[in-house]
């Protein structure tokens, strides 16, 4: 693998090594942070699908009830008396960190108070499977908001944890052990280095020798 | 601060309206170029939270992917009047793939 040009210098080797720790030490960090995100990404997920099937099936049951309605009051009854809604929803976001994850939380109010006013017309024309109808939509309406807080979250810790687990995998086998390949390959490098002084000394010690005294070893 | 929308074929959502929330229909004739544009201006215009039919959405895959990484809005899918599609499950288990690399939740139940 060594592939990667090292020059094999002293000062390379202390960078690599230094490199190598802090790899390390990241390594860890994330791996530790990935498993405690993806903890509390499965609790999330198992009680995202319980409140989906939840509201799914409110919303069924509410569709169903509108159509009810629908089949007893002529269309324009029908759009008349929901034209002008009485209510409205403001929502307050906030923000949650979670591991670095920042994830919503939503609040919300509504314009006023009396849980009476889903109800926007007059009695007088509309069926009262319309109120039916208005009350099983608002009862999972909470439902729909706790899901959309907790789906929203899902969806950016899994963004989050794909990030990380690819951040884990490319330290893991990509760069701890490409580092630690160029260092084996410069202590190698730099040990040969020596040797080969070492003889080149011996070598030129014996020529001098040899030169000085007339003198033939061995 | 926020508000809320729900968009989706006019039969499956008026009712939204008596809640609070505010509606917008996307029929099925309305051309997907159109729709994206709405789905655009409404996140860009101050809602928090998009409930969409699954059916706009099958139509509108590209858009809503575009905001899943984003804080806000956050598109939640519901089922239309014509039934489940199962595409709200679905994106469930999508996102249980992109984190833990298979479907390791679900995948026995079927």
């Amino acid at each position: 693998m060594a592939a990667t040009q090292v020059t094999p210098t002293r000062m390379e080797l202390t960078r690599l090594k230094r490199k190598l720790v802090t790899a390390v030490k990241g390594h860890r960090l994330l791996k530790d942070k990935r498993d405690e995100l993806m903890r509390q990404f499965l609790d999330l997920v198992r009680e995202d699908m319980e409140l989906r099937v939840k509201v799914e099936e409110g919303i069924r049951n509410a569709n169903r009830n509108f159509v009810l309605a629908k089949a007893g009051m002529s269309e324009e009854t029908l759009r008349a008396a929901l034209m002008a809604p009485r209510q409205e929803v403001i929502l307050n976001q906030d923000k949650k960190n979670v591991m670095s994850v920042d994830i919503p939380v939503f609040n919300y109010e509504t314009r006023t108070a009396d849980a009476n006013d889903i109800y926007s017309y007059g009695f007088a024309f509309t069926t009262g499977d319309l109120d039916g109808a208005v009350k099983s939509l608002a009862d999972v309406f909470p439902d729909m908001l706790k899901l959309a807080e907790i789906e929203k979250s899902c969806q950016l810790m899994a963004a989050e944890i794909e990030k990380t687990r690819r951040r884990v995998n490319a330290l893991e086998h990509v760069i701890i052990p490409e580092t630690q390949e160029g260092i084996r390959y410069i202590t190698m490098k730099l040990d040969e280095n020596e040797r080969s002084t070492q003889v080149r000394l011996m070598k030129v010690k014996d020529m001098m020798l040899q030169e000085a005294h007339k003198y033939k070893k061995g | 601060m926020y508000k809320i929308a729900v968009m989706g074929d006019y039969d499956s959502i008026y009712g939204f309206a008596s809640v609070g929330l505010t509606t917008f229909p996307v029929e099925e004739e309305t051309s997907t170029e159109e729709a994206a544009r709405l789905l655009r201006q409404t996140a860009e215009s101050g809602y928090g939270i998009i409930y969409m039919t699954e059916h706009l959405a099958a139509r509108l895959d590209r858009e809503v992917k575009k905001y899943a990484s984003q804080l806000m809005p956050a598109i939640i899918l519901i089922p239309g009047v014509q039934g489940n599609t199962g595409k709200g499950v679905e994106q469930v288990r999508k996102s249980v793939e992109q984190a833990v690399g298979s479907d390791i939740l679900f995948g026995g139940e079927e």
